[in-house]
């Protein structure tokens, strides 16, 4: 299994590539990726740069393009896909389906992967978007439990990419439009969710207040910490009861299922977080490394070692990790 | 003349309340009705055999009738009754995913995308119109502005695909695997006593300080606010809108497409349709805002 790594910005390119990270995947500086950070992701020289880098050291390079565009920024978002096409990326990774059309057709060469946020949660979902596009590769969606994944790799016609660590998104992403509901702005338009210039922290006789476009996300009493008030992870108030009524601040780890995800002919592996810093890309990267060294060489008998557990637990949010939907405990 | 559509359901109600639901709607002024379980996999009070013969009553009292897949599919049971909705060969089928997608151009069948399909742009259509699309909905995200545009480019590429607008009801936001209600009650999704059937109007989720956000209903999260756009329909009607599209509530839907069907028809009534569930309107999509906000004229 393929590890592929984020890139937010050159630095953390290379640290990936370095530490072990068959391929990276990075955007550019606007909003045609789902990762828009102010000071994150390429121009056209750094992305220039980072492909030369990793193709030096043998990785590869996939460009995110995986946002929605509307007619007032067709351009902007036809002009990503020509842009990652003459910087020589391995890959573009793509969501909508007129930019879809519009790489197979103006770039047939380029291979395309299905972004996570194309929702797709079914082989005949990954048939449509082979078919009409052709598509080499398809990310799904964290909503899936083993048992699914299992389901849809048995009759996949693409290789498919898992997410293994990282921020956890709940619902069906591609879809969700909770951002832009309290906001102005979501994933799918901006690339953006509950975006950073929506947030006002205040201390008050309560407890620090986390806000989003001044509604309430959680209050922190003393001793709990707390953490950015993704919206679907905030404290709330159904039936008269106050508590994490979507979902905890916890991360996604899939290192125990490693060799479940390999029996069941999963082609890669996706590190979430190109917001990450590249000291945090540096361990995230490493651990996992030694996870799938260590699967390749004794893949009857793997084993997940403290060492790797201590270290993801870390930079986790909350120092708390989840095996998300693959392992639906809460089902 | 404007159309006026009912959307599926969204919430979980027993099989008489939906029987007495649509007898009462086959009375209303609606030219379109969306039939189908489009939420949770588990709710099966009516089998699809039910949904099929309630569909061939509509349709006889002069109603068009369009089957609704479920928005999220995420196992083989799932992808067993998306293909009964689309082998049924009668109706036209609402594709709410691109399982349902693919399973309709296979059949070679004609369909139309639900709100929660990603249409953003008039390419995406292009592609669909090719495959079997005859109609489509604006992502609810999504505001005046934008379809304008839409509908425009299509002009321009002599595409006729009529453009439905979600206009009245609660906004579906967001599906997931888990569900929130069974998470609520503390109990685990496959053993979840069937909790929603309690909440006809799913059950609201306020922040603390009482502010309402979202409202829960399974493994749905729908606005806490109600869009209303009915004072949008005179502009909607210039601009080319084919359906506007009202989402059912247990109560007082009557009354809602009867002041729907006013406007239509170019009185504009004194009061906004009643509103037997208390919840703020909120409109702010259509403009271009945060969807809970509510601009005024």
């Amino acid at each position: 299994m393929e590890l592929v790594c984020p890139a937010g910005s050159l630095p953390a390119l290379k640290t990936a590539v370095d530490n072990g990270a068959d391929a990276v995947y990075l955007g550019f500086r606007d909003s045609t990726n789902a990762r828009q950070f102010a000071g994150l992701n390429f121009n056209d020289k750094r992305a220039a740069e980072g492909i030369d880098y990793a193709h030096q050291r043998g990785a590869r390079v996939f460009c995110a393009i995986n946002t929605y565009p509307q007619p007032s920024g067709w351009e902007l978002w036809k002009g990503a896909v020509d842009r990652a096409a003459s910087l020589g990326v391995d890959a573009i990774i793509l969501a909508d389906m007129g930019l879809l059309d519009y790489a197979a057709s103006r770039h047939p060469d380029i291979p395309r992967h299905l972004s996570v946020q194309g929702s797709a949660t079914s082989y005949e979902a990954l048939s449509f978007y082979k078919n009409t596009f052709d598509i080499r590769r398809a990310v799904l969606p964290r909503v899936l439990s083993l048992d699914q994944v299992r389901g849809v790799a048995k009759h996949s016609p693409v290789e498919l990419e898992v997410f293994a660590f990282g921020s956890l998104c709940i619902m069906a992403e591609g879809r969700c439009y909770l951002s832009s509901y309290l906001t102005d702005e979501s994933p799918n338009t901006r690339g953006a969710c509950s975006p950073a210039k929506a947030v006002r922290w205040q201390e008050t006789p309560q407890g620090l207040e986390s806000r989003l476009n001044e509604v309430l996300i959680d209050r922190y009493g003393q001793g709990e910490s707390a953490g950015y008030p993704t919206l679907c992870k905030g404290r709330f108030e159904v039936e008269g009861n106050v508590y994490h009524a979507i979902e905890e601040p916890v991360s996604l780890n899939t290192l125990d299922l490693v060799p479940e995800l390999q029996a069941l002919g999963i082609s890669a592996v996706k590190i979430e977080g190109r917001q990450r810093s590249p000291a945090y890309i540096a361990d995230v990267a490493r651990t996992w490394r030694q996870a799938l060294d260590n699967l390749t060489a004794h893949p009857d008998n793997f084993s997940v070692e403290p060492e790797w557990r201590n270290t993801l637990s870390g930079l986790s949010e909350g120092g708390l990790t989840t095996l998300g939907a693959y392992h639906r405990k809460w089902k | 003349m404007m159309k006026l559509s009912l959307g599926p359901i969204l919430w979980f109600w027993s099989k008489q309340t939906v029987f007495d639901f649509y007898a009462n709607a086959a009375e209303w002024p609606v030219d379109t009705i969306y039939l189908g379980e489009a939420v949770c996999s588990r709710r099966r009070e009516l089998k699809p055999d039910d949904w099929f013969d309630l569909a061939r009553d509509l349709k006889a009292c002069g109603k068009q009738v369009v089957l609704s897949t479920q928005t999220l599919i995420e196992s083989e049971a799932d992808l067993r009754r998306l293909r009964r909705i689309c082998d049924q060969g009668e109706f036209m089928v609402e594709t709410n995913d691109q399982s349902a997608l693919q399973v309709a151009i296979q059949n070679d069948i004609p369909f139309v995308t639900g709100p929660s399909m990603n249409i953003y742009n008039v390419a995406t259509l292009k592609v669909l119109a090719k495959q079997g699309l005859k109609g489509w909905n604006l992502p609810v995200e999504l505001g005046r502005e934008t379809l304008g545009e839409l509908i425009k480019g299509l002009q321009e590429e002599g595409l006729d695909l009529p453009a439905e607008v979600f206009a009245w009801g609660f906004l579906p936001l967001a599906w997931s695997s888990r569900c929130f209600t069974a998470r609520h009650y503390n109990l685990p999704k496959d053993n979840c006593e069937f909790r929603c059937l309690e909440h006809p109007d799913g059950m609201e989720l306020r922040s603390r300080e009482s502010q309402e956000l979202f409202r829960l209903n399974g493994i749905s999260t729908l606005s806490g606010s109600r869009y209303d756009l009915m004072r949008e329909l005179p502009d909607m009607a210039r601009m080319g809108v084919s359906t506007v599209r009202l989402s059912p509530e247990h109560q007082g839907m009557d009354e809602v497409v009867r002041r729907f069907d006013q406007v239509r028809h170019d009185e504009i009534p004194a009061t906004d349709p009643l509103q037997l569930v208390e919840a703020p309107p909120c409109n702010g999509y259509w403009y271009g805002k945060p969807g809970m906000e509510l601009v005024t004229a």
